[in-house]
This record gives C-alpha cells, sequence and structure tokens, in this order.
C-alpha cells in the first residue's frame, strides 16, 4: 500500500497525554453516597468517569486524564462528589 | 555577566507565566535595557502546563526565533516535573528556579545550579488570588531578579506597579520583594 | 519624540491606529489577531478613539463595512488572518478593484488542514493580484511605523489603494518588545486630516451614483491599468511617506527594500517578515567565517520591488530566497517572482522552503542556507530545486 501523509486521527486514550496535571481541584466520590444514577458517567466531557464491577453501575475517576472541571460534582444528584483541592 | 540572558519559564494555564515574562522585559526595559517577551500559544487551556519565554540584552535584539537554551529556567508548579523535563536544553551550570516549600538540596539536578522560593506562601500570606489561586508570577519575577541580577528589584517593583496601580499594585510589588529577599539558593 | 512602552505586535497596531484617528472599524475576531480588534474596541470605548466600531458577524461583512465607510470619505480599518482573510476574500478584492483607500493588518497565519495558528504567508499571497498594497513587518516598531505610514500611502490621490500590513503569528502578534511611540500631534502633521482626502467620488444619499457597474469588455482593460498606474505611482509615495516619517520619528525608510551588508557581497540571502533579523544576525556570523554575504528583506512584495532587487543584486553570483509559503506544483512564491525579476541578469536563484506552519527558523537555518550558496558557487553544479529546511524526512520512509 502506498504510504501518504495526510492529517487524519483517531480518537484514543491519552491522546492529548496526562491531562491530570490540569487539575487544580480533585473530584472524590463517596461511594456511600452514590446511587449508580450514572450522570456523572454522562456528563463528563473527558470520558474520564469508568463504569465498573460486574453490572457496570460503580463509577470510578481516572485521574490520570480527569482535568477537574467540577461538572460531576455539579450534576450529581444524591451530592456524592465534592471537589477537593489538589496537594 | 552574560550580554543576553534568555529565561524560559514553565507553569500552568492561568498562573500567569506570560504576565511574567512580559514584567521581567519591562523591567529591564526601565533600566535602559532591551528584551523580548515571548509567549509560547497552542491549544492550552486553563491548568494545562504552558511555557513563556524572555531575552534580555544592554543591546536591542534582532533575532525573533525561539529559545532553545536558556540560561535560566523558572518553574512555577513543581507539578510540572512530572510531565517533562524542565533542565531540556539547559546551559551547563544553568539556573533552576522553583516555586516550592521544599529546600534546594531535594531537587536532584546534577550540572544545574537550583534556587527555591515559597512563592504560593507569599501570594497566600498577602492574599494574592487569581481566580482563586495563588498569583505566584510576580515573586517568581523578584525571585529571578535577586539570584540573575540580570535587572534590580527597584525595576521589578516599578514595573509591577506600572501594570496594577493602587493596592494590587502594592501587593504584588510586595511579594516580588519578599521573594527577592527570601530565595534560598542551592 | 513620544515615548517608549513594552508592546506586542498586535498593541503596536492598535495604537497606530488610534493615532490615525480611525473613523470606522469594522472586524471580526480570530487568532492570533483579536488582541488587535479587542485593544482598539478598548479604545474606543474609554474614549481615546473618537470611531464607530461595528461589530460585524464575518470577515465579508467586515471588509464590506469598511468599503462603505471609506466610499462616504471616511478612513477605515479592519484586521484579521488566516481562515478570516479568505472567508473575506470576495470582498478583499473589491476593495482593491474598486479603489478604496484603507488599511487592514494581517496576522499570517497557515491555512488547515491540518489545523494551524502559527505564522505562514500563503494567506496573505493568496491576495498578491488583487490590488491591495502589501508590506510586511520585521519587528514590533516597523509594524507601528508601517500601519501609519499606510494611512498616508493609501490616501494619496495619487495611489487611493487600500494597504495590508502584515504581521507573523506570534513571533510579532503576540510578542512584547520596546516600541517608541510618536507624539500625537506630530502623526496629526503627518497623516492628513481623517475623512479630509479628495476622492474622485464620495458616496452620498444626496447626490446618489453607482459603483462597479456593469463593463462591457470595451471599457473594462482601462480600469484594469488604472489600478496599474496607481501602483506604478506607490513605489514613489511608499519611499516619500517613508522619508516624511523619517522626519518625525527619526526612523527613515526610504526603499521598498531593506538591503544589510550587501554592497560588497557576492551572495544574498532574501526573505521577508519576522525572519529578517535572524537573516541578519546570520549574516554577521558568516561573515565572520569569512564568507562575503548579505541580506535582503522585502518590505512590500506589492508593489514589487523590481528595480531596487535588480539593484543590489546585479553583480551577484548567487541568490537565495527563503518563502515561508509555497505554491504546490510550482514552488516558493517569491522564488518564482524574483527569479523572474532577474531572469536576464543570469544569475541563480536557489530557493529555500522553510517556517510553514510556523516551523521555527533559526539563525542557525539561515547560515546554513548561506553555506549551501556558497557551495553551489564553488562546485558550479548550478542550482538545486526549492530546498526544503528541516523538513523531517524520516516521516516519508
Amino acid at each position: 500500500m502506498v504510504k501518504l501523509i495526510i492529517p487524519v486521527s483517531k480518537p484514543e486514550e491519552g491522546a492529548a497525554g496526562l491531562t491530570g496535571i490540569w487539575r487544580s481541584f480533585k473530584p472524590i466520590i463517596d461511594q456511600e453516597k452514590c446511587k449508580h444514577c450514572l450522570m456523572c458517567w454522562l456528563y463528563c466531557p473527558e470520558g474520564a468517569i469508568e463504569r465498573i464491577g460486574e453490572d457496570k453501575l460503580t463509577v470510578k475517576i481516572n485521574y490520570d486524564y480527569c482535568k477537574g472541571c467540577g461538572i460531576c460534582a455539579d450534576i450529581c444528584p444524591f451530592k456524592a462528589i465534592t471537589m477537593v483541592r489538589e496537594e | 555577566m552574560p550580554d543576553l540572558w534568555e529565561v524560559r519559564f514553565h507553569g500552568r494555564g492561568g498562573q500567569g507565566v506570560v504576565t511574567a515574562s512580559r514584567i521581567l522585559v519591562e523591567s529591564a526595559f526601565l533600566e535602559g535595557k532591551w528584551g523580548q517577551s515571548i509567549p509560547m500559544f497552542g491549544a492550552e487551556r486553563r491548568g494545562a502546563p504552558v511555557s513563556a519565554f524572555a531575552r534580555i540584552s544592554s543591546s536591542e535584539i534582532r533575532r525573533h526565533s525561539q529559545i532553545y537554551n536558556p540560561d535560566v529556567v523558572a518553574v512555577f508548579d513543581p507539578k510540572i516535573l512530572k510531565v517533562l523535563d524542565v533542565s531540556e536544553g539547559l546551559k551547563k551550570n544553568g539556573l533552576l528556579i522553583f516555586n516550592s516549600v521544599k529546600g534546594p538540596e531535594e531537587f536532584d539536578f546534577r550540572g544545574f545550579r537550583v534556587a527555591v522560593v515559597d512563592a504560593s506562601g507569599i501570594a497566600i500570606k498577602l492574599g494574592l488570588y487569581f481566580a482563586g489561586f495563588p498569583a505566584v508570577n510576580t515573586a517568581m519575577v523578584g525571585a529571578i531578579a535577586k539570584v540573575t541580577g540580570m535587572v534590580s528589584l527597584n525595576s521589578v517593583m516599578n514595573s509591577i506597579k506600572a501594570n496594577w496601580s493602587g493596592r494590587i499594585g502594592e501587593l504584588n510589588a510586595e511579594a516580588a520583594r519578599i521573594a527577592y529577599n527570601s530565595i534560598k539558593v542551592g | 519624540m513620544g515615548v517608549s512602552k513594552v508592546l506586542t505586535g498586535n498593541y503596536a497596531v492598535a495604537n497606530a491606529v488610534k493615532l490615525a484617528k480611525v473613523q470606522v472599524v469594522a472586524a471580526y475576531p480570530i487568532t492570533p489577531q483579536t488582541t488587535i480588534v479587542e485593544k482598539i474596541a478598548q479604545f474606543v470605548e474609554n474614549g481615546e478613539l473618537n470611531a464607530k466600531y461595528i461589530r460585524v458577524e464575518s470577515e465579508h461583512s467586515a471588509m464590506a463595512a469598511c468599503i462603505g465607510a471609506s466610499a462616504t470619505g471616511a478612513r477605515a480599518f479592519t484586521a484579521t488572518s488566516s481562515h478570516g482573510l479568505m472567508y473575506m476574500s470576495e470582498v478583499v478584492w473589491w476593495a482593491g478593484l474598486g479603489k478604496f483607500p484603507m488599511v487592514m493588518a494581517v496576522v499570517t497565519r497557515a491555512l488547515a488542514p491540518p489545523w494551524s495558528i502559527w505564522s505562514e504567508h500563503n494567506d496573505v499571497l493568496a491576495h498578491r493580484d488583487c490590488g491591495w498594497i502589501i508590506f510586511f513587518a520585521e519587528d514590533n516598531q516597523e509594524v507601528l511605523d508601517l500601519t501609519i505610514q499606510s494611512f498616508r500611502i493609501s490616501e494619496d490621490e495619487k495611489v487611493l489603494q487600500p494597504v495590508m500590513v502584515t504581521l507573523d503569528a506570534f513571533i510579532l502578534s503576540h510578542t512584547a518588545t520596546p516600541v517608541s511611540i510618536p507624539n500625537q500631534s506630530d502623526v496629526d502633521g503627518y497623516l492628513p486630516p481623517p475623512g479630509s482626502r479628495r476622492l474622485p467620488f464620495i458616496l452620498d444619499p444626496a447626490n446618489p451614483l453607482t459603483h462597479g457597474n456593469l463593463a462591457y469588455p470595451r471599457n473594462f482593460m482601462e480600469f484594469r491599468y488604472e489600478i496599474e498606474r496607481s501602483m506604478g505611482n506607490a513605489r514613489r509615495i511608499i519611499v516619500e511617506a517613508g522619508r516624511e516619517y523619517g522626519k518625525i520619528t527619526g526612523r527613515y525608510y526610504d526603499s521598498l527594500i531593506e538591503p544589510y551588508r550587501c554592497s560588497d557581497a557576492d551572495a544574498v540571502l532574501i526573505c521577508m517578515g519576522s525572519s529578517a533579523g535572524d537573516a541578519k544576525d546570520a549574516v554577521d556570523i558568516l561573515r565572520d567565517e569569512g564568507y562575503n554575504i548579505g541580506a535582503v528583506k522585502l518590505r512590500t512584495i506589492r508593489p514589487f520591488p523590481y528595480e531596487e532587487l535588480r539593484d543590489i543584486c546585479r553583480n551577484k553570483r548567487i541568490i537565495g530566497v527563503v518563502d515561508r509559503d509555497y505554491s504546490f506544483g510550482f514552488g516558493g512564491i517569491m522564488h518564482g517572482e524574483i527569479k523572474s525579476a532577474l531572469s536576464d541578469l543570469h544569475i541563480p536563484v536557489q530557493g529555500f522552503i522553510a517556517g510553514l506552519g510556523g516551523r521555527d527558523i533559526r539563525v542557525e537555518d539561515f547560515i546554513q542556507m548561506g553555506r549551501k550558496l556558497y557551495h553551489i558557487i564553488e562546485s558550479g553544479v548550478g542550482e538545486f530545486p526549492p530546498i526544503w529546511i528541516n523538513l523531517r524526512r524520516e516521516v516519508f520512509r
């Protein structure tokens, strides 16, 4: 096949590097309060919230890429996510 | 003292690296020197690692190409160390200036000189915040002035006060003064 | 003599526009131009500039509004870059072909794809044929000086063509250096009072007229020739405006080109825009190494500095042209133009392509280009196809 240099890129995890470094506030999920509604997963603009567990209903934040925008904490109907200042 | 100083600033979007670079150039300009304040723009957003550059010289600088081998690197947030080598291209025995509460000996950079100033602490003590975060840039310029001698503290304080009038100007000038007097050189 | 301040290239433009007492500004934001019109908006808002600031919905409308303003005799200004200029393009031609005096700052920026916000000259050079006078600035001082001079040149009754002042993205637009700002009273004496120039026509509802009506083939060519006459006059008016400017500022601009250490040179490197200073630094270093080399900066590309270049290049053994642009299937645009202008002198003219999409052109790169010119002279191999500087060839393996 002919090799062509064309400006095409595919979405992939970490394409912009470890954007977790951008964060000044860190979202912390209180799993006790979480009702597994998945609103945070739906709203996260970075796709940095993962669904884990057998039923894929438990949410986990990937801090390598979470930029700390706080949308998850804002949208959570059960106030289960708090923003904590980074060290 | 070299006739041409080249400085690189590392920080995070919102920490004011571009403003720091300009304040440094304006301070030199007040002393009749020449300078270039060069921002490095890309797709950065608030919080992302950003850099800026400055050239300071006694005579007019004609070249506009980028700086690859700085004499001084100022790091506004040591978190940057996790994602890039801040000493890249730094001249042998060049100067690394960190905003940190640690001592200079706690930074492991062989072949370079390390200086440390608690710019965040100074900003917090003076109540200097920008968008909720400690405004460290004016303190960092004061620190650079002390360890390099490329501009005087007086010029730095005057250019800060020319940029911000009233109390904000006074407080930022004070931040530069405290940093100038408290920076620790390893 | 005025005051000096540390200014970005964009703020240098804005300060010049204020000093020129521009009456109408219509603009649309685009990186890296935005801070020009932002600063002007601030000047208008705080009363430092008494102008009508028209917020438009596109660059096309910005230029259309400037044409309308110019047609009423008002002093008009806009600024844009890259895709903004391309979107404006249709009316950019209308302004040039319709002989509407005005000044536009263009921050040079590469066209996409791939997306880029950094400098390249193709956006401006795509508009080299539309009747605009086109300046390239080397540094922020020249940005300010050219912008002020451009109003005088544009509004001169022997010219009456629009003028583009171009400055390279970030390298000038966002880089801050000391800039000397002339006194308002000196600029007032240098420029005609805004709105005072004698136009051959004025758009006035009380005296209706149509501009740019249908011209049948038997009438058309003369309109074009008239623009060429104006461009011819502009050569002289630009030099006059540069000399007169020197009288108020001490900074004289008396040619369409700026030669550097050329008189005894065997080889000359020609470039334009913000890399000219790096080229001069390279010339100094090469001179120390024993190379008899000089540099030429093109200040205008339209009108093309035909005589000036021929005078400088006449006795040289080789010329190098550095293009921060490219015409696909041809080569460097300025390389082609300069080679054509010097064709009967039988001097090799080597093309170099450098700095596309903002790739840095370092002093060392100019040194390499200078050495290459000497290699061509000494080996007698003749010129090569355009040489792409710092092209990452491994990408193609």
